[in-house]
């Protein structure tokens, strides 16, 4: 039982991921009839604000030690923050050790921005044309920002740490009456799992509450009819295109503390999300959250070790296999709507 | 009027003969000119370089390069020699190899098989290379060594640790410096065993690949010899980014050491995900939990942060070494990047300089003469102590580092810290051992 509850809870958490980034691919496809593959690397951008964020406010000036000796034997040079000089070294270090909360903020205008500037400058070229070209240029795209990511970064893993306050673990079993130690999950990953549903609910409240959003929701349903009202639904749809960006950032974002950022992650996550947005069913924004944490726990189901006895190597494969059972029986996705992507 | 033999068949027949004869590659025909493939004719010979230079070993490839560009130079008498003082033979002169003067192509392996074959072929179908060397990967280096194998070229293998290198898969044009899965479990197990106990149950981790099963398999067999019990031993996909779901079941077990059988990013992700859990926290039966990654890597090392502090591995060299040789590589690669080197630099250099070292004293460049001049040959000051190239299946022997994560680095370099030497005796093993039979070093190919 102990071990079903941790395997929730991993799925709950790998899930969180899938569900934010398969709702930017959702809301881009949606609204703009576009199959971003792309968006992985979206992710990355995200997590590489984080590592950006860090370095920045780790900025340093040198003073050489002569009482310690570097590699080579020469006066070892320390290190000293300048945000440490300038705001004391207790303060200073706290603020470095915010640093991923504090990209949050950092990482917002700089995702609007890569995604206006994604749509607006290659992308909209792309509209009429075949899903095979969209996905051709975008997964090129993806290459591209990952490569540079790489020139920049190096293509080792960045440690970026959570702040001290959610270092250590939970130990839930205690709450739910076992033995401790026995159902303990990482005080951040709880965090990561609350903060998507934060952010999930929002990007829902912005589409159902606010009139810009319930245009957006129309202009999906009936683009044509929308703009003979005469409103610019293109404008709201490019901005739409940013926020999606955004919210895949804010996903990269809070996720680097639990792996290490590589220029590499977006693709590593891109495939199972696009596997989420199908089984969820094309152009369904509830159906990519569902889809995302069903997939998520079920991914954690399949490596448990009594699971992986049976049916060796199922861990690797579930997501697929699911998704084959799924569109066989129901090739509109788990909440597509009828006759979207069905033939 | 004149009669023509030709007909359809023969044309055919004739077509597809002389299609085969194109097709074949050159470099698996004998040159009549030439003794053996790629013979230098002129005044310079040329090397060929296979690392990473893209993919997501591309920072180890990067390193590799510098210290291959930085044992050129000292092999054709530029900069300060480096260990080529150091280095017990005395047969290079800082005059290039055999008088020529060292230039080099470079390929990029990808760290992928099919990738790196490509590249090492091209530069020694096109660039006339006379030696490939290099990688970041047992699958690349194995698939390496079977083309130069082919080709008639000799293999200085890079990185690579799976005991199948120069096991079930060993070739005679085929040689590697860098130590190997079993002689990590031999240095490691008994420095575990006097840290942590004789009486541990250890779960491991393993990497889903054949480098992964073979450093399973040796530290297993090296920790169970001294009374350890293998609770269990979990395959993870290469590919696997979250090791929350593997990590996990470990605590409903009565397991107190978790063995990371993973390199690279793999590592860098379960190591992280595992002190998330609180594993470096959690006691089992009144005793602290372990966590042990039996392959070091300090690049890689980079990536954990501060979740390898305290943690026990093996490394194949380390730059905090004090020997002389250690002393002059760093010195040498310091000055010129402004950074320490790293085990895979370590050993690309050592590889370079021993394959010249071998051609001076073969007198020759032909592989069959540079094999055997390799074959048994002992050296010393290379940084790694007294060394044999053993002639049965081209492994270096050595010395082994035993390394733990630095508590208190004092820099991003000093990582790790050498907490004990293990003598090359230790970790030396038969040829017919069974984690390295099944292969056949067959004989040498010039080509």
């Amino acid at each position: 039982m102990d071990g079903i509850l941790l395997q929730i809870l991993n799925g709950l958490d790998k899930g969180s991921a899938y569900a934010m980034i398969a709702l930017g691919l959702t809301l881009i496809f949606g609204t703009l009839g576009v199959v971003n593959f792309a968006h992985g690397a979206l992710f990355m951008i995200g997590a590489f604000c984080a590592v950006s964020l860090q370095r920045l406010l780790g900025l340093s000036f040198e003073t050489l030690d002569p009482t310690k000796k570097d590699f080579l034997g020469n006066p070892l040079k320390v290190k000293t923050p300048y945000i440490e000089s300038w705001f004391g070294p207790e303060m200073g270090a706290s603020i470095i050790d915010w640093s991923v909360p504090l990209a949050i903020l950092f990482s917002i205008p700089i995702m609007l921005f890569v995604g206006w500037a994604m749509e607006r400058g290659l992308i909209k070229h792309f509209y009429k044309r075949p899903h095979a070209d969209q996905i051709l240029v975008t997964f090129g795209l993806a290459i591209v920002m990952q490569e540079i990511i790489k020139h920049y970064y190096g293509a080792n893993p960045i440690p970026t740490s959570a702040p001290s306050a959610f270092k250590g673990s939970l130990d839930f079993g205690v709450m739910l009456g076992f033995d401790p130690n026995v159902i303990i999950y990482p005080y951040w990953r709880l965090v990561y799992f609350a903060f998507s549903a934060a952010v999930i609910t929002a990007v829902f409240s912005f589409l159902n509450f606010t009139t810009f959003g319930m245009v957006v929701r129309a202009g999906m349903a009936d683009r044509e009819t929308v703009g003979l009202l005469g409103i610019n639904i293109d404008r709201r749809f490019t901005i739409m295109f940013g926020i999606a960006a955004a919210v895949a950032g804010l996903a990269g974002v809070m996720y680097a503390p639990i792996n290490s950022p590589n220029y590499h992650m977006g693709m590593d996550f891109l495939v199972l999300s696009f596997v989420v947005v199908v089984v969820g069913g094309m152009g369904s924004l509830r159906g990519a959250v569902a889809a995302g944490f069903l997939l998520g726990v079920l991914e954690s189901f399949a490596s448990m070790n009594w699971i992986k006895d049976v049916i060796p190597g199922i861990d690797q494969i579930i997501i697929y296999l699911v998704a084959i059972l799924i569109l066989l029986t129901r090739p509109r996705g788990l909440m597509g709507r009828k006759g979207v992507m069905e033939d | 009027m004149s009669n023509s033999n030709l007909t359809r068949r023969g044309l055919l027949k004739t077509g597809a003969v002389a299609g085969a004869g194109v097709a074949l590659p050159t470099i698996f025909t004998a040159s009549s000119a030439a003794a053996y493939t790629n013979e230098p004719t002129g005044g310079s010979v040329t090397l060929g370089f296979n690392v990473p230079q893209t993919g997501p070993y591309a920072d180890e490839g990067a390193d590799e390069l510098r210290a291959y560009q930085l044992a050129v130079e000292h092999l054709n008498g530029e900069g300060d020699g480096g260990m080529l003082n150091t280095f017990s033979s005395k047969a290079l002169k800082g005059n290039g190899i055999l008088g020529k003067k060292v230039e080099f192509v470079t390929g990029d392996t990808q760290t992928k098989s099919d990738a790196a074959r490509a590249s090492a072929k091209s530069m020694i179908e096109k660039d006339g290379a006379v030696m490939i060397t290099g990688g970041s990967s047992s699958g690349v280096a194995i698939a390496v060594q079977g083309l130069c194998q082919e080709a008639g070229v000799i293999f200085m293998a890079g990185l690579t640790h799976s005991n199948d290198t120069t096991g079930k898969d060993k070739k005679a044009n085929g040689f590697r410096h860098f130590f190997n899965a079993y002689m990590s479990g031999a240095a490691l197990a008994p420095v575990l065993a006097a840290r942590y106990g004789t009486d541990r149950n250890a779960y491991h981790l393993t990497a889903d690949y054949t480098w992964g099963w073979t450093q399973e398999a040796s530290i297993k067999a090296a920790t169970e010899s001294l009374g350890w019990n293998t609770v269990n031993t979990v395959k993870t996909p290469l590919a696997a980014t979250d090791f929350s779901s593997y990590i996990t079941p470990v605590l409903q077990t009565d397991a107190d050491v978790l063995v990371l059988n993973h390199y690279g990013g793999n590592m860098v992700n379960s190591l992280t995900n595992a002190v998330q859990f609180g594993l470096r926290e959690k006691q089992v039966n009144g005793r602290d939990f372990e966590i042990v990654v039996p392959l070091f890597s300090r690049l890689m090392a980079r990536g954990a942060g501060e979740n390898i502090k305290g943690i026990l591995g093996s490394t194949n060299w380390h730059w905090s070494l004090t020997d002389e040789g250690t002393q002059a590589f760093v010195k040498s690669f310091g000055t010129k990047y402004g950074f320490p080197p790293s085990q895979a630099a370590h050993t690309v250099y050592c590889q370079t300089l021993l394959y010249a070292d071998a051609c001076e004293r073969a007198g020759t460049f032909n592989p069959c003469g540079v094999g055997e001049a390799l074959e048994g040959f002992e050296f010393d000051g290379l940084g790694n102590g007294k060394t044999v190239y053993r002639a049965d299946d081209h492994q270096c022997f050595k010395d082994v580092l035993v390394v733990k994560g630095k508590d208190n680095p004092t820099s991003e370099f000093d990582l790790l810290e050498v907490v004990e030497v293990t003598p090359a005796a230790q970790v030396t093993y038969d040829p017919e051992h069974p984690m390295f039979a099944g292969g056949n070093l067959g004989t040498c190919n010039a080509g």
